[in-house]
């Protein structure tokens, strides 16, 4: 008990380390005249520029919010598509055969690079946006469930059977938790895509957007803001992350781990 | 004696199983006859490869014979039953289930009222020795415990024949024994028909009425031992003159199917 406590603590002591040296190395960076012009210091890039964004120019929370709208909708797409999708490949042989080798040709090229066929497709706006995020998240966590349901031990499916448990028992009591571990990682797999695409999905002529607002900052080379909006990015990221551990913890901590 | 006058429980007869592989078709069972009788113990034994365990998984219900079949109470086998329980190696055990959700599995199965599957399950965890567990998961159990809560769960389906394949080949050799024990209980009060493999000749000899030596590449029974050692037995049994001299017996028929794979 008492060594437990003890870890934690010393645990969030080496975050706040790990912080003061983040903090350090980009002070020293803005100091450069060079890194400097990338790396404004916290007093640019938060105090100045966060009332600028927020207030100012009222962009920082329709930028969130339209840019949170595409992840989630494109995501939510891409999961309710993934799992039946990644199921039937893994049940019908001619689907996977048909489907995979496409699947990992389409996953292998960036997003930026057909984000344009897109719009001229269906227009500009969110709409492109969430097409881009679906396909992305879609082929990503489609492999990654598809390899969780074709690697379920075996032995548990046939330990069912002998027990007396018919095809509809199978899927729901063994197969179904047998996969909830990797829809978990492919959930994590997902939203970190979705957020790498997102990028690349309002790159091309949405009206808001924290993407969006990059690539429209550095038309006009202001590091300051573009800064903060990189790191709002992050702090998301690393959010979604903790929510992903989070219900993992909740849903499989059934499971086998080998301790460190 | 293995019973002359009782009743033929499960007939195995010409069973021949092939497999097609990429590289060409192997013959994993060529044309095996065995009668096990009702309420008899029999241990199968044979080198890896002799095609013991496909021999399980047809009567099991999990493969098909090529030609061939086996038959319960004179009935063609022809899919899985839960008149006939299984006990696995690698235990099985559905990882994200309790103890008592695992061994509740088969009632469950068969439809059976919640609180009647509880019942029944909480009594075979108790047979076995694991109560005080019920609510741990597999994770947190030793093999030894993992392999008792799977016999419970074999159990609690209340089988007429018991098949187990290798069930303490991954155990060490102090919970094998005492699970060897237990089991031998278990069966001298029940008396339910076992069909048992092992690669371990001590533990076909302490356990069975016949064993079964089957020959490798392609499977065959090579030789049925009648154990006459009578029970209760126990570990003691190991150090029976009789005991030594079957073992040497059986152990020398194995051993020569084992180079005969070497080769």
């Amino acid at each position: 008990m008492k060594d437990k406590k003890k870890r934690n603590l010393s645990k969030q002591v080496w975050l706040l380390i790990s912080l003061a040296v983040a903090i350090l190395v980009w002070y020293l960076l803005s100091l450069g005249k060079a890194t400097g012009r990338s790396f404004p210091f916290i007093q640019k890039t938060f105090i100045e520029s966060f009332p600028k964004m927020a207030f100012e120019r009222k962009a920082l929370w329709p930028d969130f919010v339209s840019s949170m709208i595409c992840v989630a909708a494109g995501f939510s797409l891409g999961f309710v598509t993934a799992v039946p999708v990644a199921f039937l490949m893994a049940w019908y042989a001619p689907v996977q055969k048909i489907l995979m080798p496409w699947i990992n040709f389409i996953r292998n090229i960036p997003a930026l690079a057909y984000a344009p066929l897109i719009v001229i497709m269906v227009g500009v706006g969110k709409t492109p946006a969430i097409i881009l995020i679906w396909i992305c998240t879609f082929m990503t966590m489609c492999v990654t469930i598809y390899g969780g349901i074709a690697n379920i031990d075996n032995t548990l499916i046939k330990a069912a059977r002998v027990l007396g448990a018919n095809d509809v028992d199978i899927f729901f009591r063994i197969t179904l938790p047998a996969t909830v571990p990797f829809i978990i990682t492919a959930v994590r797999l997902g939203l970190g895509a979705g957020l790498t695409t997102l990028l690349a999905a309002e790159s091309t002529g949405a009206q808001a957007g924290l993407g969006m607002r990059i690539r429209a900052l550095s038309g006009t080379f202001e590091s300051a803001p573009m800064l903060l909006y990189i790191i709002i990015l992050g702090i998301i990221g690393m959010l979604l992350n903790m929510l992903v551990n989070f219900i993992e913890r909740k849903l499989t901590s059934w499971q086998e781990k080998i301790e460190n | 004696m293995a019973g002359e006058d009782r009743k033929l429980k499960l007939r195995i007869e010409n069973v021949y199983k092939e497999y097609k592989g990429e590289r060409g078709t192997t013959v994993a069972l060529n044309g095996v006859n065995l009668d096990i009788m009702e309420n008899e113990f029999i241990c199968v034994v044979g080198p890896s490869g002799c095609g013991k365990s496909t021999l399980l998984n047809i009567i099991a219900g999990l493969h098909e014979a090529t030609s061939g079949a086996c038959y319960l109470d004179g009935k063609l086998i022809t899919g899985t039953g839960v008149e006939r329980g299984v006990v696995f190696q690698q235990y099985a055990l559905f990882p994200w289930q309790t103890v008592l959700k695992n061994v509740m599995f088969g009632p469950q199965m068969k439809r059976m009222p919640k609180d009647q599957c509880e019942a029944i399950a909480r009594k075979y965890i108790k047979l076995v020795g694991l109560e005080g567990f019920e609510n741990s998961y597999p994770k947190e159990l030793s093999g030894g415990m993992k392999q008792r809560v799977a016999i419970a769960r074999a159990y609690a389906n209340n089988p007429e024949v018991l098949l187990m394949d290798e069930p303490f080949g991954a155990l060490d050799a102090q919970t094998r024994a005492q699970l060897q024990t237990e089991l031998l209980k278990t069966w001298e009060e029940e008396k339910k028909t076992c069909f048992f493999i092992t690669h371990d000749v001590d533990e076909a000899i302490l356990l069975a009425q016949r064993v079964v030596i089957m020959s490798a590449r392609p499977g065959r029974i090579k030789r049925i031992v009648p154990i006459d050692i009578p029970y209760p037995r126990d570990q003691g049994t190991k150090s029976d003159p009789r005991f030594m001299e079957l073992k040497a017996e059986i152990w020398n028929e194995v051993y020569q199917e084992y180079l005969e794979v070497r080769k």
